[in-house]
This record gives structure tokens, C-alpha cells and sequence, in this order.
């Protein structure tokens, strides 16, 4: 997963970050119904590390994902909005800061 | 508490604006059946429920669909982005725009604002989740016929399909939760009666 990220567009680096928390959705529900299944666990494991991981280079490069994220400045305007077209696609705002 | 990610759940990309659409769609916004219903139903019906695995389904699941609701919402506002008024008109949404402009507004696809009482909060975990096992096969179908009408664009088809998809397994998951209660309220009780 290392080798490609560091090449990507921003809007790629959304999408994998969106798959990767639609996982995490996914394995949280199933979990709530059959928590003892250790290798629900064990994926759900892998998931939230990975996760974990590239939204720390994500709001790095493009700002803050949610409110508790530290900036010098107050970066939580300067991206588009989800439900903006920009918000979501390649619109030239694949610039890094 | 929730804590908002600035993304959405499912990417939305639609090209080309589509009001007629946005009309159709706009049922599963604030529509009887819609996402907002359902994250209303599921997180209401969580403060009275017994069981353990059926309070987490219910707040997960509840909280999912507050994500759904954010992601028909802006199906909804990419559709009608920048559309004249006159469009508007002839697609049917002239009185949507007289009383709401370009927000997104909490109605069904006839125009009926939203209403609480189209959840339902019995006060009993089995009444309450058989409930919520016909809400998610009512989003379905509901879900099945905006793909029905929206078939002319794959960029509204396939967030719809997703939306679809999410129906069916939140309906497995309550079916699970379901048998879990129903397994708790089968268990022998003891009591420590008043022996002579």
C-alpha cells in the first residue's frame, strides 16, 4: 500500500481513505452482532490502522478532516465542502498546500 | 456525541444536472421512507433497548444513515446546482423553489413535508425491530425505483445502487439483533422467592 501513495492525487487518496472507512462501517456492524468472531476482529484491526494512517497524511497535505485535527491556522474553510462538486472531484483542487 | 468528517461516506460525482430527477430523489431525504426516518427511528428507539448487541446495531446503524442523509442530500444539490428557475418550473419543482430556493428541504417526492410520524417508537424491542426490518425492505424498493427512473445516468445509478446495497445488509444485521433479543427474553429467570 506504501509504494503508491505518496504519488496520488488528492481526489485518489479521498477515494482510498472512503474505501477503507466503508470498510471499517461494514466490519463494525457485523461485529456488533457476532463480536466474538476473531478474524472479524483481526480485519477490523488491520482497517483502523491503515486508516489511521493515511488520514494523518491526508490532513497533512490538504487540511483537516474533522474539527480536532491541530493547525497553525484555521484550515477547516479552505476545502470544498463533501456535498460541493469539488468536494469530490477532480476540479484542479489536487493541488498539495 | 458524533464528530463530522469533512467526506462523504460514497463519493457523489454527477455531471450533468438533472432537476426532474432531484424531485424523484428527494423521497429518501425527508420521504416516508427516507434516510432521515431511518437515522431518526434507529437512534430514538436506542435509549429503551435491553440488549447489548441490539444497542449497538441501532446506534451504528442509526449513525450510518446520517451519512446516507448526506449523501441523498447532495445528489439532490448537484442535480439542481445552478439550474434557472425556469428549469426548475418546467421539471416540476416551481413550487419547491418558491417556498425553499436551492436548499435541500425534508420532503417526499409528492412535495409532503417531513414528519415524526412516520417513525415508529413502540416501547417494546421486538415491535421496535420488526419495524425497523420493514424499513429497511421499504428504502430498498423505494431505492429500486429511483434506479428504475434515473436509469438514463450511471453517475446518480451508482450512488443509488450503493444506498441500495446498505438497505439489505442493515436489514440482515437487524434480523441478527432480533434473534438476540428474542433469544434474551426466551432465558429461564430465578428469582429468590420467599422459601418457608
Amino acid at each position: 500500500m506504501n509504494e503508491d501513495i505518496n504519488n496520488m492525487s488528492r481526489e485518489d487518496l479521498m477515494y482510498k481513505i472512503q474505501g477503507i472507512n466503508f470498510s471499517l462501517i461494514e466490519l463494525a456492524l457485523y461485529l456488533d452482532t457476532h463480536p466474538d468472531d476473531r478474524r472479524a476482529i483481526y480485519f477490523h484491526n488491520q482497517k483502523a490502522n491503515e486508516l489511521r494512517m493515511l488520514t494523518e497524511y491526508y490532513q497533512k497535505l490538504y487540511g483537516p478532516l474533522t474539527i480536532q485535527y491541530p493547525c497553525d491556522k484555521w484550515r477547516w474553510l479552505e476545502q470544498p465542502w463533501p456535498w460541493e462538486k469539488g468536494g469530490n472531484c477532480s476540479c484542479g483542487c489536487t493541488k498539495k498546500s | 456525541m458524533w464528530l463530522y468528517q469533512k467526506k462523504l461516506e460514497y463519493p457523489i460525482k454527477i455531471k450533468n444536472t438533472n432537476p426532474r430527477l432531484a424531485k424523484f430523489i428527494i423521497s429518501q431525504y425527508g420521504g416516508p421512507d427516507g434516510e432521515l426516518a431511518a437515522s431518526l427511528r434507529y437512534l430514538s428507539q436506542r435509549f429503551g433497548m435491553p440488549e447489548e448487541k441490539s444497542k449497538a446495531i441501532l446506534n451504528d446503524i442509526g449513525t450510518e444513515e446520517l451519512a446516507h442523509l448526506e449523501m441523498v442530500g447532495s445528489i439532490v444539490h448537484q442535480l439542481t446546482d445552478g439550474v434557472p428557475a425556469e428549469e426548475l418550473e418546467k421539471a416540476g419543482l416551481g413550487a419547491y423553489y418558491t417556498d425553499h430556493g436551492v436548499d435541500v428541504y425534508p420532503s417526499s417526492a409528492a412535495g409532503v413535508p417531513f414528519t415524526a410520524a412516520y417513525i415508529a417508537c413502540k416501547g417494546d424491542p421486538i415491535a421496535n425491530l420488526q419495524e425497523d426490518l420493514a424499513a429497511e425492505q421499504k428504502a430498498r424498493a423505494t431505492y429500486e425505483k429511483l434506479i428504475n427512473l434515473c436509469a438514463d445516468d450511471p453517475d446518480v445509478v451508482d450512488p443509488l445502487r450503493f444506498l441500495r446495497e446498505r438497505e439489505v445488509v442493515h436489514f440482515q444485521r437487524f434480523g441478527e439483533a432480533l434473534n438476540g433479543v428474542q433469544e434474551k427474553l426466551a432465558q429461564k429467570r430465578f428469582y429468590q422467592g420467599n422459601i418457608n
